[in-house]
């Protein structure tokens, strides 16, 4: 390690100094098809078999805009509270890269399509930080490079590299906030929470799945310090593509403990791009920008001016989902659980798993305790969001029934979900695959309860003289009995029963 | 037997529709013309046998199964190599482009194969359209037909050396400055700039994507207009065409008649640097323009002195973007793949070997005007200028139905007299360069022979935009009074080669 990429502690940080951070987020549209082009933007297809002229860059080919794609701008803009242009440009963002076909990439320039809005996010003690947005505009999304023959994937040292180009031209919103200032020693927590409800918003709004993990959702955290009482914003690094709302997170943190570390030092921030790294959380230098990139940006003369009719603005505005926030507000009441908590499922996403169980026919709490509880455990072991675990909120519902309906205890209902992850089917079948249905065979169940009598002789008398506590021996012996299988209340009601003691 | 070669576009697909030659024969014997004299000419960098054999024998097909065919049908055409045509070779004059064989049709190139349009080939252009003189082809100059020692004009001189050497009756350009109107002006023949956003660019190689504008190239006004309606209309794939119905140019090129229309004469259009004859030419054809009984006025365009400096501004910046792409790594030429160097240097080893000097000097000058800290006083200043020129045009056309010019200054120059002096070079697009940036329509037709050199002079009609049916109702009137005075169309005057 070299002196610079020393850390001062967070608090010593925060002591001397302020952070202000700018986050731009790319999220990948669900269109159907690409933004300037009739390809599909269908996941997982064979290298480069969903392309086409356009989205190849071939020499004569032309764009034409995805109307849905500038539905979905519009929409995103009218959640995040923006102006919406009356009449804007795509603009050529001229830069060499070899994934990207034309050169240039189609996007917006200095007339975006949403402009001037706002997101409040809510902050694990419920607290509301409005985070102020600069833009919202429509791109396109360049190839994917695959570098081989390197030893970190990287292009440097590789032999040779792949190029495919079903990726490019998939519809892109870039979000980009004014500079968030205040949030002092909250400041990675606002990045975090910010990225969470603007994830949220996507999803409610139906544009895009907004899976950071698949890339759906991409963000760059920009960072600089300022000694307290300063106006002027200090030189900012930018950490490029942190794809988890912990990696936002623990990059904003990170990238506060190094700048404070080289300004104490007496040295200055450097205008860099950093790459961070999920295993340690650090951040380590990627290109200096010595000079500001000119992109020679100049209005694509390819494409007509977007110009959306006010009324259809309207209409989009009318037709506005209710926004994530207030959802949250309503359901957080509804479920009767803490601010924290509700941050704590939002965090998670599992929001809309839990209400699609609740709607399935679970109760509430049941709902809440499988997702945020075993099934919330398994998509951190695993590394996958929830909603990508393979288990439906239908099945989840499924679940909590047989449990109600006395068919599964809590240990069985666990077993039961490791076999849906486990690809075994449905609870259902778990149940009949595992045979791990609750004894609820009276005459069985009697069996085993008069063997536990009768084994326990000393134990069973003190019930009888009225030491009801005692039973739970008892009932453990039955369960150890029948392999987990009974519905230990049953159990406990029918030693009870025979012991003639009163529950 | 008359000389299949020798007719009209109108004459031949007559001719085979009623039977008295086939397509075949249209087909083979302009084959055999080229054959005969292209190696003279060169005007084509490709020349498909295979491709227009199949097509015509297509034709045959039709007619004999009783099939009704266009007014095109079995027409042989010579295709500008800036189109993209499927399974040819499409090079755009560059040799960056060597052996590119396109995956897709142009919407141009679908749209003439549908009227059974018979393409011949593919003709010689200035690199990525570059140029008034086709001199900055990598293949080679192309030669004047009236005079294999000068220039038959640029960017498109293949396609209108093609016509005035009845190689091909009709032809394909593409007109980002005049690369249509000043090759068709040397040579004798009628070229058309159609409205901005008349003929789709799907499939067009750009140069400059705001100015670009494919149109028909012929040796008679009515045979112009018949390939301007095949080619013309909105496409959806090029969101910059106008989604509104073709100006009825045909009916118009049928009907030639100036009687009561107002004619402006552009003031702008004349002086130091106009060839003595040319204006001699021009002058008279304003003079017939008056006897036919047009109204004819001198108009002022005072902006259009700044149009060569907004166009040299425009054009280089969007050519630096558009020819980005060719970096190598996709299609076309590939220099230093030898595992020795990186990515970047095999793009920038390519394009130093296949990038000529105009092209190269271009793409400099406009990444130079698009620089930040330089967009405002070079790109943004252009625009203010193409919005000052396109007012000057609005502004006269609310007194006059077309406006009337030299096509250009001087009549062909020698090949090699200004390939050195670029701004010379510029010069031969003065006249022609306001029509591009204001994005309205015009035509370039014969005018007569210069007195001192005996070549061909051109005169510009220009058309407000959409109203492209004007350049041919006032093209017609002329083309007939001139033809009949001099007793002949003007390429009979032409050498046979
Ligand atoms: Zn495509």
């Amino acid at each position: 390690m070299t002196v610079t990429d020393e850390l001062v502690s967070y608090e010593d940080a925060l002591a001397t100094y302020d952070p202000v951070m700018g986050l731009e987020v790319h999220v990948e549209l669900g269109t159907r098809t690409k933004m300037f082009c009739g390809c599909s933007t269908e996941l997982g297809a064979e290298p480069n078999s969903q392309t086409c002229p356009t989205c190849l860059g071939l020499p004569g080919s032309l764009p034409v805009v995805n109307a849905v794609g500038v539905e979905s701008a519009i929409k995103i803009g009218l959640a995040l509270n923006c102006d919406i242009a009356e009449w804007c440009r795509f603009a050529r963002k001229n830069y060499f890269y070899p994934d990207m076909p034309k050169n240039f990439q189609t996007s917006q320039y200095d007339e975006p399509i949403a402009f001037n809005g706002h997101l409040d996010v809510a902050l694990e003690d419920g607290e509301i930080f409005r985070v102020q947005i600069e833009r919202a505009h429509m791109e396109e999304d360049t190839g994917k490079s695959t570098h081989v023959g390197g030893a970190t994937g990287r292009i440097h040292g590789a032999s040779h590299s792949l190029l495919d180009y079903n990726r490019a031209g998939i519809p892109l919103i870039e979000i980009v906030t004014k500079p968030i200032e205040g949030a002092g020693a909250r400041s990675p927590e606002v990045a975090k929470a910010y990225v969470a409800e603007l994830r949220e918003l996507i999803r409610a709004l139906g544009v895009s799945d907004a899976r950071m993990e698949m890339g759906q959702m991409r963000c760059d955290v920009n960072l600089s310090l300022r000694p307290h009482g300063r106006e002027k914003f200090g030189t900012r690094s930018e950490t490029k593509n942190v794809n988890s709302l912990r990696s936002v997170e623990r990059a904003a943190r990170f990238e506060i403990q190094r700048h404070a570390a080289v300004l104490n030092g007496g040295g200055t921030i450097v205008q860099e791009t950093r790459h961070f790294h999920e295993e340690d959380g650090s951040t380590t230098s990627g290109r200096i920008k010595e000079e500001a990139e000119d992109y020679r940006y100049f209005p694509e003369p390819d494409l007509v001016p977007v110009a959306p009719a006010r009324a259809w603005v309207e209409e989009l505005r009318a037709g506005l989902p209710e926004l994530p926030r207030v959802r949250r507000e309503r359901l957080r009441t509804d479920w009767g659980i803490s601010d924290h908590e509700m941050q704590s499922a939002l965090n998670a996403g599992a929001i809309d798993l839990i209400v699609a169980t609740i709607e399935a026919g679970a109760p509430a709490d049941q709902a809440r305790k499988w997702w945020m509880g075993e099934l919330a455990r398994r998509s951190n072991e695993d590394g996958v969001e929830l909603a990508a675990l393979p288990i439906t909120s239908g099945q989840v519902a499924r679940v909590c029934a047989l449990v109600a309906d006395g068919k599964l205890n809590d240990k069985l209902a666990r077993q039961v979900i490791e076999g849906v992850l486990a690809g075994e089917g449905d609870p259902d079948a778990v149940v009949a695959g595992r045979g791990l249905a609750v004894v609820s065979d009276e005459g069985a169940l009697g069996t085993a309860v008069d063997e536990a009598i009768a084994g326990n002789p000393g134990i069973a008398d003190k019930i009888r003289s009225g030491k009801v506590a005692a039973a739970g021996a008892l009932v453990g012996a039955v369960m150890k009995a029948t392999r987990g299988q009974a519905d230990a209340g049953r159990v406990r009601e029918l030693i009870l029963e025979k012991l003639g003691a009163e529950g | 037997m008359t000389d299949l070669t020798r007719m009209t576009a109108a004459e031949t697909a007559a001719t085979i529709a009623a039977g008295e030659a086939s397509a075949t024969e249209v087909a083979q014997a302009h084959l055999d013309r080229i054959g005969a004299v292209d190696e003279k000419v060169h005007a084509f960098l490709h020349v498909d046998t295979e491709g227009a054999l199949r097509a015509a024998r297509a034709v045959d097909d039709r007619r004999a199964r009783g099939e009704e065919l266009g007014p095109l049908a079995g027409v042989p055409l010579a295709l500008k190599d800036i189109f993209t045509t499927e399974g040819v070779p499409t090079t755009v004059g560059s040799k960056i482009l060597e052996g590119w064989i396109p995956s897709y049709d142009a919407t141009l190139t679908r749209r003439l194969k549908d009227a059974g349009v018979v393409i011949l080939g593919k003709t010689n252009m200035d690199e990525f359209a570059m140029g008034s003189s086709t001199e900055n082809s990598a293949y080679g100059p192309t030669g004047n037909p009236w005079d294999l020692t000068r220039i038959p004009g640029g960017s498109g001189g293949g396609s209108s050396a093609a016509l005035a050497s009845f190689q091909a009756p009709l032809a394909i350009g593409t007109d980002t400055g005049g690369s249509i109107r000043q090759p068709a002006s040397v040579t004798g023949t009628v070229g058309v700039k159609p409205t901005y956003g008349g003929v789709s660019r799907y499939g067009m190689v750009a140069f400059s994507s705001s100015l670009d504008q494919g149109g028909p190239c012929a040796r008679t006004v009515l045979d112009a207009a018949l390939l301007h309606e095949a080619i013309a209309g909105h496409d959806p794939l090029d969101s910059t065409s106008i989604d509104a119905p073709v100006p009825p140019v045909v009916e118009a090129a049928r009907n030639g008649d100036v009687r009561g229309m107002r004619i402006g004469v552009v003031k702008e259009f004349a002086g130091e640097g106009y060839q003595a004859g040319v204006m001699t030419r021009f002058n008279e054809a304003v003079e017939l323009l008056r006897e036919l009984g047009a109204d004819v006025v001198e108009v002022s365009c005072p902006s259009f002195s700044y149009a060569l400096a907004a166009y040299y501004l425009i054009a280089p910046s969007e050519c630096s973007s558009n020819l980005a792409r060719f970096d190598a790594m996709r299609y076309g030429m590939r220099v230093g793949d030898d595992g020795t160097h990186s990515a970047e240097e095999v793009t920038a080893l390519t394009r130093a070997a296949g990038f000529g000097a105009e092209v190269k000097r271009r793409v400099m000058l406009g990444t130079y005007a698009l620089s930040s800290g330089y967009y405002d006083a070079y790109y943004g200043s252009a625009q203010k200028v193409r919005t000052l020129i396109t007012r000057d045009f609005e502004r006269v056309f609310g007194g006059v139905d077309v406006l009337v010019s030299p096509t250009t200054p001087t009549t062909a120059f020698p090949i090699g007299e200004r390939a050195d002096d670029p701004m010379a070079m510029y010069l031969a697009d003065l006249c022609t360069i306001p029509t591009n940036l204001a994005g309205n329509a015009a035509m370039s037709l014969p005018c007569g022979l210069a007195p001192e050199d005996g070549l061909p002079v051109g005169l510009q009609i220009i058309a407000p935009a959409m109203a492209d049916d004007r350049l041919y109702r006032v093209g017609a009137a002329v083309e007939a009074a001139f033809t009949a005075r001099w007793g002949h169309p003007i390429l009979e005057e032409a050498p046979t080669l």
